[in-house]
């Protein structure tokens, strides 16, 4: 009576690839990057009307023109980095930690009152120290209170961490009005510009060289935490199946806790380096929202802190040249976000073909033959 | 002290329009298992994209021959189409692609912010003058009150009529989510996805065709909260302050505050606006302790979800297959 439909063979077939050599696997996300780049030129085009390979080139003397800007390029590359740092061994867990934002700010703070109420009444080296412990201990206790609930009652840390934000930024506009340098500016303006106590010392004559040795050392550190030690190992386990880790005996409950602190006070001493080593004050854009920008990098660097290092670059270059061509050409500096976001698009549409291989019907036809 | 309570409830409803649209849409995204974290981009998309409707209407149409309702529908229409590319983006890269959900949400909050704060930015320097862009005539039309009710019936009119029509379609819409999800045997296989799209795809329901959907269509509602802040709360003009992204993870809050139903959010969302505008009703508060108090909803929300976790009763989780992508192959 009625006409059995006739089934085909689906158009494409998608398996998952066990694993890829390298070289395809940066083949195809330069491939990716690639599309990224002609789909923002012809963004940049239709809106501008400008020659795209102009405008690149402007990005690029924009971000490496000069030594001090070059610096700054260093300086904002190590702060990204320092933070995406901090999320790998939440990340790696499988503990979605949204919170770095707020995790950052509240370093921020512990940094910025230690600046402002320890700093002019002991020696600087000492002051630095009071400070980084301080900014540590606070960005650990905002991850350690969504890890407590995770690992106790197993709420969903995704939105506890995103709540923690919100919490992290209204605490951090009560400190600015309570600190305000004139009443009614409600900017807390540059600490200690006089004494220049307890901001980083200028070492070989480079204002944020330490800003870079630092998160250099912490990202050397946490390759091999990860990669080398017992706690490394642990939070693998638990990121692959919690039931595995039980069974051979391990305390789910204590490793979720202790990495995700270790992953706050990473985020909070990326907030004492944003106070004391770069803009020696604290606002509720001290964060600036790279502490959702350093969860895609972390993701995308599939929690490998070296990786990292070249994608925090590629991502403040971005930015940096896309200010650069907003000054010049006369945009405004949204632009910049908007790139970005193409480009992360194009970079996470990619991952696809490195997980999974896609084959098509007629293709596989010919091989039947 | 009458007066200032019906100005807090007004002030309440006005915010809470906002973030319900944005949460309305997100129930629906979540429903179908997708966490969509770009909701205040989607949100932006929105907003930005009915005020350039609105924009070039009004200059390239010649001042008589303009009509109020063109106007409404042209910029309702672009928000809502333009938030559904939002939408489409996301899903394009988590449920076909497979990338994991939030980090393409986040992606596409920087996406959104950037996009419609350079082409506002862009708008107000057109504009010129006061660098300041304003559609006073779409924006009016959004805002227009029902005549009678909302000035001859005294108090009463002033609660409940005083608003612009899209106040009362965020909660129409409320409602028919809810009926779509409760009684309706599509509703039914949406939230079936959502749950455990693994059994829903073995019984038969389209995974891929459900999600995508409940997506688009869910980031189209959201986008409206977007058109509501631009042309009702703001009144048809434009500023960069991130305030719409604020109110963006609100409306995420607003869901897990709802425990992902729509009726809850209808009230959830006055009661955020209540508390994020208490602050200026209370007497004696000094500017710094106003901040504290505007931690109120998240503090809230924070409360909600670790009641719920510690209830675990069945009716308030989220969905079981939350945030994950599904693969038919995998297991």
């Amino acid at each position: 009576m009625s006409k059995t439909k006739r089934h085909t063979e689906p158009l494409m077939h998608i398996t998952k690839r066990p694993a890829i050599a390298l070289w395809k696997n940066l083949g195809i996300r330069g491939i990716g990057l690639v599309l990224a780049l002609i789909v923002c030129a012809i963004v940049i085009y239709a809106v501008t009307k400008l020659n795209p390979l102009e405008v690149y080139v402007a990005m690029f003397k924009g971000t490496f023109g000069s030594q001090t800007r070059v610096w700054y390029m260093l300086r904002d590359t190590a702060m990204l980095l320092c933070i995406a740092v901090g999320l790998a061994p939440a990340f790696k867990m499988r503990f979605w930690n949204i919170g770095a934002e707020g995790q950052v700010l509240m370093g921020a703070v512990a940094a910025a009152a230690c600046m402002k109420y320890v700093a002019p009444n002991v020696p600087h080296g000492l002051s630095l120290v009071i400070m980084f412990a301080a900014s540590a201990i606070a960005g650990g206790i905002w991850g350690f209170i969504p890890s407590v609930f995770k690992a106790r009652w197993n709420t969903n840390e995704t939105l506890f961490t995103l709540m923690m934000n919100y919490i992290a930024i209204q605490i951090t506009s009560f400190c600015v009005s309570k600190w305000e340098d004139h009443y009614g500016s409600n900017t807390v303006g540059v600490i200690n510009q006089q004494t220049h106590a307890g901001w980083f010392p200028p070492i070989l004559g480079q204002q944020y060289l330490l800003n870079v040795l630092i998160v250099a050392v912490i990202t050397v550190c946490m390759y091999l935490y990860l990669k080398e030690s017992k706690h490394g190992f642990e939070i693998a386990v638990v990121g692959e199946s919690t039931n595995t880790a039980r069974y051979a005996a391990m305390n789910v409950r204590k490793i979720i806790i202790r990495t995700v602190i270790v992953s706050g006070a990473i985020c909070g001493i990326a907030g004492f380096i944003a106070v004391a080593g770069a803009g020696h004050t604290i606002s509720t854009s001290t964060a600036g929202g790279r502490g959702f920008t350093a969860i895609i990098v972390a993701w995308l660097s599939k929690f490998n802190t070296f990786i990292m290092t070249g994608v925090s670059a590629l991502i403040v270059f971005l930015q940096k040249g896309a200010i650069q061509i907003a000054s010049q050409f006369g945009l405004n500096d949204f632009v910049s976000e908007m790139i970005t976001g193409i480009i992360l698009f194009f970079i996470l549409g990619s991952e696809f073909f490195i997980n999974f291989k896609v084959r098509f019907r007629s293709s596989r036809k010919e091989i039947e033959k | 002290m009458i007066s200032q309570i019906v100005s807090l409830i007004q002030a309440a409803v006005y915010f809470g329009t906002v973030i319900l649209f944005g949460s309305v849409g997100e129930i629906l995204a979540e429903k179908s298992g997708n966490l969509n974290l770009g909701v205040p981009g989607i949100m932006y998309m929105g907003g930005i994209a009915g005020l350039i409707a609105a924009f070039l209407y009004e200059n390239n149409v010649p001042a008589a021959d303009q009509m109020p309702a063109v106007a409404l529908i042209i910029s309702l229409g672009a928000a809502f189409v333009v938030s559904m590319i939002g939408g489409l983006i996301y899903s394009v890269l988590t449920i076909t692609l497979r990338a994991n959900q939030n980090v393409t949400g986040l992606t596409l909050t920087i996406f959104g912010s950037g996009f419609a704060n350079f082409f506002g930015g862009s708008l107000n320097k057109m504009a010129g003058g006061a660098g300041q862009i304003s559609v006073a005539m779409t924006s009016g039309a959004f805002r227009t009150k029902i005549p009678f009710l909302s000035d001859k019936t005294g108090i009463f009119g002033d609660i409940f009529f005083y608003y612009g029509f899209l106040a009362y379609v965020a909660i129409v819409i409320a409602f028919v989510v809810r009926w779509f999800l409760n009684k309706t045997s599509v509703g039914l296989n949406l939230r079936a996805v959502g749950e455990n799209p693994a059994t829903a795809d073995a019984a038969g329901i389209n995974v891929t065709k459900y999600k995508y959907l409940a997506t688009c269509v869910g980031a189209g509602i959201s986008g409206l909260g977007g058109l509501y802040y631009t042309m009702d709360y703001i009144k048809g003009t434009w500023a960069t302050d991130g305030k719409i992204e604020q109110l963006g993870w609100l409306a995420v809050a607003l869901v897990i505050f709802a425990t992902w139903k729509p009726n809850r959010a209808i009230w959830g969302a006055y009661l955020f606006g209540m508390l994020s505008w208490m602050f200026y009703y209370l007497p004696g508060l000094t500017r710094s302790s106003q901040e504290i108090f505007k931690m109120l909803p998240y503090a809230v929300t924070l409360a909600v979800l670790i009641i719920v976790s510690l209830r675990r009763s069945k009716e308030s989780q989220p969905p079981e297959a939350l945030g994950l992508a599904y693969f038919r192959e995998d297991r």
